[in-house]
């Protein structure tokens, strides 16, 4: 008998055993680096800095966490952060649902096949370019205030600002709801459609009372997403926000390069891990997981 | 309004009215035809089967009736009104679903309700009214559930008390039998019929089963490769079939030339036994014998080439051996009373 097969039969003699061994290597990447990592996340955020070494102390003190919430500054970059990443999730449910809905229920085949691509090539291409593309598009001299001219249309000065960030960050997690949500229209039996109908209900009540609610568990998991992709971003707001448009992830940025203050870059970056709490306790009271 | 939750209408509506009407109805998908040329008129108060195999167009008309296709021609009339270019929520129809279609997101008295909603039932009403509903189908103490909390035979009963609550002129099932183990089937056949005899709603029914067709309908329509063949009451089907199709598919059948002649109506006797005056006989040999319970069924193989089928109850109890076995000389005799001649005039029934 062969190696593989002594180990096949001794997997479903014994299928506890075959379990561990294929539960294994995930518990420990799980354990090992995610929660580690998020463990030393949280006891760094209450050390603190020597101002004349430079070096770690380490300790339990809540001096990190006071200076965050002490003043305006921390505050407000917090909140631009969570209100664009929300202002993009909102926005990314309300493109991504006529495409989703069309892809799935309205194309045959053939173009629900070239609508998919056309979703996911953007995927392939680099980050960075997408997003400097953008700064070209959305500049004083860019290809939008040249387009604006051409049809005789004032300029706009949106370059540089919250509104760039969030145009570039809808477009750039814009797949990212598509998708889910696409499939979840899709596991929607079409007989539900029909018995709707049939019992008296006009296509839009349709789809607010079956479509919507059946489709809200692709819908979270695509908020989840483009919210929390918006949130942990620092590249974007660097590119395209300009000055004063700094996200969490900025700060954090500039105090493990610059400042050289882990402890405090680490407090403030706690902040994005409760908020994203908050948002799946929220999801969770809507029912978005029951199905799973 | 009675105490099962449903509006009966009145014994006078059944005087043969026509209720739905198909004229020159056709359907094609895609080049593939799936109703050639229909017409068929089903009365007011009847239970109505379509009968045939998958693919032949009966789920089709049941959908265009329904409002869920639109036909290429024809007119679909409903209480007389072309509702052809109707769409489904405009028409006093409701569907039972094959896979019953149950909203999984809602409760059970929310997806009774759901057509009540439609109309602006304010839902204290609604929900009263489908609870009503979910108690003459035996399921008054579920209404707070879900459909995934339900066995097969329960959601298949919702299906239909969602559709009902809403006192359609017409409803409109689905093979909605089809995934019942045998017992449940049974048990809902008879169930069905009584719902559509107490509350007098005419129900056109899809099936591919010729035993349920016979055993609920008042008439049937057969259907093949989109057309039909016949319409007619379970006795003009059986009896008298218009076509090999329909002597073929409904029932077994022993067809001589156009001679059809049912397997219970034959007898065996042993090889060259005398048989009665006015019979007709054909000698042969036993090539199989199957002992079925009721029934024991024998394959007899023909001297003068081809088969027939027999069946014989069993009335005296069998033990142990067969009274013919394969290889044994028999003769199959039959009345000539028993003969049906396929497709004679006087078979083809009103359409």
């Amino acid at each position: 008998m062969s190696l593989s097969r002594a180990f096949s039969a001794l997997g479903w003699r014994r299928p506890g055993m075959a379990n561990t061994a294929l539960l294994g290597l995930p518990a420990l990447w799980f354990s090992g680096l995610y929660l580690a990592a998020i463990g030393a996340l949280l006891v760094t955020s209450f050390w603190t800095v020597d101002d004349l070494s430079g070096n770690l102390i380490p300790g339990f003190s809540l001096v990190n966490f006071q200076q965050l919430f002490s003043g305006p500054v921390y505050i407000r970059i917090a909140l631009r952060t969570i209100g664009i990443a929300a202002a993009v999730t909102i926005t990314d449910v309300i493109l991504a649902w006529p495409v989703a809905y069309a892809m799935i229920r309205l194309a045959g085949p053939r173009l629900r096949a070239v609508m998919m691509a056309a979703v996911m090539v953007p995927l392939w291409s680099s980050y960075l370019a997408r997003v400097y593309a953008w700064r070209l598009i959305l500049s004083h001299n860019g290809l939008l205030n040249w387009a604006l001219m051409e049809i005789g249309l004032p300029r706009v000065h949106i370059g540089y600002s919250n509104w760039a960030m969030w145009i570039v960050f809808s477009y750039l997690w814009l797949p990212f709801m598509i998708l889910p949500v696409a499939a979840s229209v899709e596991r929607i039996p079409p007989s539900l459609l029909e018995a709707s109908a049939d019992l008296g209900m006009r296509g839009f009540a349709t789809f607010r009372r079956v479509v919507l609610p059946m489709a809200l568990p692709g819908m979270v998991a695509g908020a989840i997403f483009t919210f929390s992709l918006t949130l942990g971003d620092y590249v974007t707001p660097m590119l395209v926000g300009g000055v004063g448009s700094d996200f969490i992830g900025n700060v954090v940025y500039s105090n493990v390069g610059v400042t050289n203050n882990i402890p405090f870059a680490a407090a403030y970056a706690v902040l994005p891990l409760g908020v994203m709490a908050v948002f799946l306790l929220i999801a969770r009271k809507l029912g978005a997981f029951d199905a799973l | 309004m009675d105490d099962t939750g449903f509006n009966p209408i009145m014994a006078e509506a059944r005087v043969n009215q026509p209720i739905v009407q198909l004229e020159d109805v056709a359907k094609t998908y895609g080049g593939a035809v799936a109703l050639a040329r229909v017409d068929l008129t089903v009365h007011a108060g009847e239970f109505f089967t379509l009968l045939g195999p998958s693919g032949s167009g009966k789920t089709t008309t049941l959908r265009l009736i329904a409002g869920f296709e639109r036909p290429d021609k024809g007119k679909i009339l409903l209480d007389g009104q072309d509702v052809a270019t109707l769409p489904p929520f405009e028409r006093a129809v409701n569907t039972v679903f094959q896979d019953y279609a149950l909203f999984p997101h809602l409760t059970l008295v929310e997806n009774v309700a759901y057509g009540l909603r439609a109309k602006k039932v304010p839902k204290p009403e609604a929900h009263a009214e489908a609870e009503k509903a979910l108690a003459a189908v035996q399921l008054a103490n579920f209404a707070g559930r879900k459909p995934a909390q339900l066995s097969g035979g329960q959601r298949q009963r919702v299906a239909l008390a969602r559709a009902m609550v809403n006192r359609p002129r017409v409803l409109l099932l689905d093979e909605p039998l089809g995934a019942l183990d045998l017992k449940l089937r049974h048990q809902m056949q008879q169930e069905l019929k009584r719902l559509q005899t107490e509350t007098g709603i005419t129900f056109i029914y899809v099936t591919h089963d010729q035993d349920e067709a016979l055993s609920m309908s008042d008439r049937i329509a057969v259907f093949s490769q989109g057309k039909i063949e016949q319409v007619g009451t379970a006795f003009d089907l059986y009896e008298r079939p218009a076509s090999a199709f329909v002597a073929d598919f409904v029932g077994n059948s022993n067809i001589l030339g156009t001679t059809l002649l049912r397997p219970e109506k034959l007898h065996l006797v042993p090889h060259a036994h005398a048989v009665p005056e006015g019979y007709e006989k054909r000698h042969g040999i036993v090539r199989e014998a199957v002992y079925l319970g009721a029934v024991t069924r024998t394959i007899v193989a023909l001297e003068d080439g081809g088969t027939m089928q027999v069946m014989e109850a069993n009335i005296v109890p069998v033990h142990g051996a067969l009274r013919f076995v394969p290889g044994d000389s028999v003769t199959v005799a039959w009345p000539r009373s028993a003969c049906a001649v396929i497709g004679g005039e006087y078979n083809k029934g009103e359409q």
